[in-house]
């Protein structure tokens, strides 16, 4: 007999992996498959561009609201950081997205239509309206130059920032990929949380600890908001769970809390007394944004390379379905 | 206008691959020996609109109902060969479509979902969206293709490339209702034989995508070919998405501010 068409025995999973001992949270699935082959064709996304993408929106996005707020209660060095990272951040974003696509001469065409059954459609708009007001804030700070102007595009920043950090997970959760879609209700909380710890890690790294007290706290609170999400994501996930806990994610994702935590608690401790434990405590928290978002965008390919992850949860779906209707 | 694929009457010829590859001058892509049967095309792509399974299975050939036990490969003596041609599904509720940031791909006259190629960027959005693994982004070319259920051929009045080509009429053409009806009396008949494993797949409007302009007679589980056994549109969930997003948006802007407010001015307490 050749194929795995016809038999469950061959579709069996789940045995090789669990290294590090972890207990299997879920039995083994038995499903059957196409000779193991995927259901779904995965993302043709580069992980340095979209990834890199979900983690250089959020810290923009993140960093224009703390701006805001720095500029408003006159902590003027660190909106002025934050202000220019957030440009620097988007700037690279944007060009992340325009070099991942198949065709960048052709990336205009991204506002030749406003669609809100696309994600993709909405965020370039929202790119469209936030990078002009990021650039402007950021060049008007530094130069001095339309003071009046300059508060106009610190807060219009503001008012978008938190739409382009959250928005990249309504991108990633608007696909059939298992791991991104069955996890959108929290998705959303995670990148956000992720998002406002890079943009207080930044806000350490870049400015004088005297004014980066509301940052600490913050760094504190974005780090319960994103490993909390996280949790429940997982919980929530069943099976598809796995995908964030083994092989590039897993370690990634591993990686992510250590630092996010160790970043958090170094700068929200030490970071007000001691410049070096500010830099650091910031350079952690920025490193465990990263790898949070690439953590996540490698779960998702996992998640969709192996047919397990479509076929065990939509089987149990239906299996519930006829449940419900017996 | 759709496909039923009756996959009960497929000999596994591959004239649906070739004609398709012939007529929409669909590049080659790759000459891999899979092991796969005599899969070598070994799914759909940018650069393959028909593809035919083939699934070896230990069973007997003649009909016998399915009792759900695991068939032993000794004693029943024989095999079944089963083979499918798989293809877009077309849709009614098409993620790929609603996903496309530029408009590229747009539901035709004859209710088929197309993209265009002039105007696709090659953002790569459609393919993690489709829920069947369909279309993809051709290698050096940078935009996503798929089956265009033949566009051209259907405004002259003909028939898709790939339907013409088969020589058992396992692939068929025409009306949705015509070919879901026709599809009905094929199952009934197989059940008649005592084909017990006979069921249709995509057929059903009421389905997590509005039921496929291209569904299929399937003699296994959905997912023994490659198909998903509970497909469903990713917009479905798209207005709770948003709602999600909208409030992790508002808890960033709202718990920011409210540090800011705790901390107050600068000199204020830490």
């Amino acid at each position: 007999m050749i194929g795995q068409g016809g038999h469950a025995p061959d579709g069996r999973r789940g045995r090789r992996r669990g290294r590090r001992g972890e207990a299997a949270m879920v039995p083994d699935a038995e499903f059957r498959s196409y000779y193991g082959r995927p259901i779904l064709n995965p993302p043709v996304w580069k992980a340095a561009d979209i990834a890199g993408y979900f983690f250089l929106g959020g810290l923009a996005g993140a960093g224009s609201v703390l701006a805001a707020g720095a500029h408003l209660t006159g902590r003027r060095a660190a909106a002025r950081a934050l202000k220019i990272s957030s440009l620097a951040a988007i700037t690279g974003s944007t060009a992340a997205l325009i070099h991942d696509l198949g065709r960048p001469a052709r990336f205009a065409n991204m506002l030749r239509v406003m669609k809100p059954t696309s994600p993709m459609s909405m965020g370039s708009w929202l790119l469209a309206a936030y990078g002009p007001a990021a650039g402007a804030a950021a060049v008007l700070e530094v130069t001095g130059l339309l003071p009046r102007l300059g508060h106009a595009a610190t807060a219009g920043a503001a008012a978008l920032g938190p739409g382009v950090a959250a928005y990249t997970a309504a991108l990633a959760a608007d696909t059939a990929v298992p791991a991104w879609h069955e996890g959108y209700r929290e998705l959303p909380f995670v990148f956000v949380g992720s998002a406002a710890a890079a943009a207080s890690g930044m806000a350490l790294v870049a400015a004088p600890a005297r004014e980066t007290a509301p940052m600490r706290t913050a760094a504190v609170c974005g780090t319960a908001l994103e490993i909390g999400a996280t949790k429940l994501m997982e919980r929530r996930l069943g099976v598809i769970a796995e995908t964030y806990r083994q092989g590039t994610a897993g370690r990634l994702m591993r990686a992510a809390q250590a630092l996010t935590v160790a970043g958090a608690a170094g700068g929200a401790l030490l970071g007000g007394r001691s410049r070096t434990a500010a830099v650091l405590g910031g350079a952690a928290l920025l490193a465990g944004s990263a790898c949070t978002r690439f953590g996540v965008f490698h779960a998702g390919l996992r998640s969709a390379e192996d047919p397990k992850y479509t076929v065990v949860p939509q089987r149990e779906r239906i299996r519930e379905r006829a449940a419900g209707a017996a | 206008m759709g496909f039923f694929t009756d996959t009960s009457v497929c000999i596994g010829c591959k004239a649906c691959e070739v004609a398709c590859k012939e007529w929409n001058a669909v590049p080659e892509d790759g000459l891999e020996f899979t092991g796969m049967s005599y899969d070598n095309t070994q799914g759909l792509g940018a650069d393959t609109w028909r593809h035919v399974a083939f699934i070896e299975q230990d069973r007997p050939v003649s009909a016998r109902p399915d009792d759900g036990t695991v068939p032993s490969a000794e004693g029943d003596g024989g095999m079944r060969w089963l083979m499918s041609s798989d293809v877009c599904k077309h849709c009614t509720h098409a993620a790929c479509l609603d996903v496309c940031p530029t408009g590229s791909l747009f539901r035709t006259e004859f209710g088929t979902v197309v993209v265009q190629e002039d105007i696709c960027n090659g953002c790569g959005y459609c393919i993690p969206a489709c829920p069947y693994g369909v279309i993809d982004q051709r290698k050096g070319d940078g935009r996503a293709w798929k089956c265009t259920l033949c566009y051209d051929r259907l405004g002259a009045g003909m028939e898709p490339a790939c339907a013409k080509a088969c020589p058992t009429d396992s692939i068929q053409y025409g009306p949705l209702d015509e070919l879901r009806e026709r599809a009905t009396l094929r199952v009934e008949q197989l059940h008649g034989m005592g084909v017990e494993d006979a069921r249709l797949y995509g057929h059903d409007p009421e389905d997590g995508v509005g039921g496929d302009g291209a569904f299929f007679l399937l003699l296994d589980e959905p997912e023994v070919y490659g198909l998903p056994p509970d497909p469903v549109v990713t917009t479905r969930d798209l207005p709770s998405i948003w709602r999600h997003t909208g409030a992790a948006a508002a808890a960033l802007a709202g718990g920011l501010a409210a540090v800011f407010a705790v901390h107050g001015l600068r000199g204020g307490p830490r």
